[in-house]
């Protein structure tokens, strides 16, 4: 199953976990599947018309999915999506 | 890519010479790459966490001229990690304690100290003396001012970032590379992402990222290697894993695209939505406790009820009897809170806490106020005997 890394300022939304296995045939699906389990996860990756947030990049393997199919770029069982916000450190 | 073409009057001293052997013995390096270090001029912003082993390294390696930016104090809670200031430093300025172990570290160091807030009305003319700027900052609107004078002025930024004990590197800005806007078009609203006093971080993260930072200015100097253009090097330090994702120059970029609308530098504070400096709470109509009150009212016998909304972790290291609910639980577990009861919130120094009124608020609940300064405050005025974290 493919499955979706979660950030560390994001796990505390997503039951504390690090990954996340996930069904779905495109990244959307998969993505949509993560917040349907994870709720609060919800306005963390996106805005309130539903788009991803512009500070959180999701990547297919290694390659962002902006240059793919974006949430319609297929999803292999092997695959993994991260999710990379960004982090400044320190102060905010 | 080499950065500085070396100036014909540099050269190497025997003294110098003997202190890079190791260096000189190498091919990657030679006479040729250490004159290059030589004539490199390197600007760090922060003598902080990332710029402690960063400094450090770069005045090690020979970099001829090293630039500082830092108007912070040394504060007991940085020795955690800012292994470049010792204890002995506490209160001191951050540039003065930097200097003074860097020029003990080498001699032939030009060191050139800046003791002022990176702005965006320095920025430019600052960044203009040097070859490389590396970015060693805490906080968002720094990063995107620190990105955008690079961008301006053609200097490359070498990044690097931490967080609890994750880190990102990469190098942005050069010339046919991405910038830090390709990848992060905006920032975070404020308060979506936890800062290091919130969230924590591993002592020896700082260390494993500034020296990658370090490293990969010196591979610019010397035009070794593949240095980390196009690529953001993910570093999970618990799993101790690097993973590369590949980064796009983005042909929309505002910043480097091939139509920029940042022609000049902004205001960031307000492109990262942070209206002032220290926005009291008040200001959002959040009520306000003070610690005085809360004691003098608990003694008093009322019927006050004090939530904590901190971590059980930090309960153990301190508490005033407070019931906990960690903030990310309060969502599921307010029904074990009675709004016909006066609430006091308090979490660590006041944020979370604030975060915590707020949603109760929104909630319905009527009688409840942050408490301001949090356990913070408690230890400082009411109990000195509370440790303090």
């Amino acid at each position: 199953m493919p499955r979706i890394q979660v950030p560390t300022p994001l796990r505390q939304y997503a039951g504390k976990q690090a990954a996340v296995h996930v069904a779905g045939s495109t990244v959307g699906e998969a993505l949509s599947s993560l917040v349907s389990t994870h709720p609060d996860l919800r306005r963390h990756l996106y805005t309130e018309d539903g788009k991803l947030r512009a500070f959180v990049n999701v990547y297919l393997n290694d390659e962002d999915v902006r240059y793919l199919d974006k949430d319609a770029t297929p999803l292999g069982e092997d695959d993994t999506i991260s999710i990379v916000p960004s982090i400044a450190g320190g102060k905010i | 890519m080499p950065i500085a073409d070396v100036k014909s009057e540099v050269a190497l001293s025997n003294d110098e010479i003997l202190r890079y052997s190791r260096h000189l013995i190498m091919p990657e390096v030679g006479m040729e790459g250490q004159l290059k270090l030589k004539a490199a001029r390197v600007l760090c912003i922060g003598a902080g966490g990332l710029g402690s082993p960063l400094a450090l390294y770069l005045a090690a390696a020979g970099v001829g001229t090293l630039g500082i930016v830092d108007f912070d104090v040394v504060d007991y809670t940085n020795l955690q990690r800012q292994i470049i200031h010792s204890t002995a430093d506490v209160g001191r300025k951050k540039l003065d304690s930097a200097a003074e172990k860097l020029k003990a570290m080498n001699p032939f160091l030009n060191l050139r100290t800046f003791e002022t807030r990176l702005s965006s009305e320095n920025a430019l003319e600052l960044f203009r003396d040097f070859d490389i700027i590396a970015d060693g900052t805490d906080n968002f609107p720094t990063r995107y001012l620190v990105n955008d004078a690079c961008v301006l002025t053609g200097k490359p930024n070498v990044y690097g970032s931490i967080f609890r004990f994750e880190g990102q590197a990469s190098v942005f800005a050069t010339k046919d590379g991405p910038c830090y806007r390709c990848l992060y078009p905006e920032p975070p609203p404020p308060g979506l992402v936890p800062s290091c006093a919130e969230g924590g971080v591993l002592g020896i993260l700082p260390g494993l990222v500034g020296v990658m930072q370090a490293t990969e200015a010196i591979k610019l100097i010397l035009g070794q290697g593949e240095p980390l253009i196009g690529r953001l090097l993910l570093i999970d330090a618990l799993g101790m894993k690097f993973r590369e994702l590949k980064l796009r120059k983005n042909p929309d970029c505002p910043a480097c695209g091939t139509h920029p609308t940042v022609t000049k530098l902004i205001d960031y504070n307000e492109f990262c939505g942070i209206r002032g400096e220290e926005k009291p709470v008040t200001e959002t109509g959040i009520s306000e406790m003070q610690v005085e009150e809360l004691k003098r009212r608990l003694d008093a016998g009322e019927d006050l009820f004090v939530l904590d909304v901190r971590e059980p972790h930090e309960y153990q290291i301190c508490n005033i009897g407070g019931h906990l609910i960690p903030l990310g639980d309060l969502p599921k577990r307010v029904n074990e809170l009675d709004s016909s009861r006066e609430i006091v919130a308090h979490c660590r120094s006041g944020v979370r806490s604030a975060k915590a009124v707020g949603f109760l608020q929104q909630a319905g609940f009527k009688k409840v106020h942050n408490l301001a300064g949090g356990i913070l405050a408690w230890a400082d005025r009411v109990d000195p005997k509370m440790p303090k974290y």
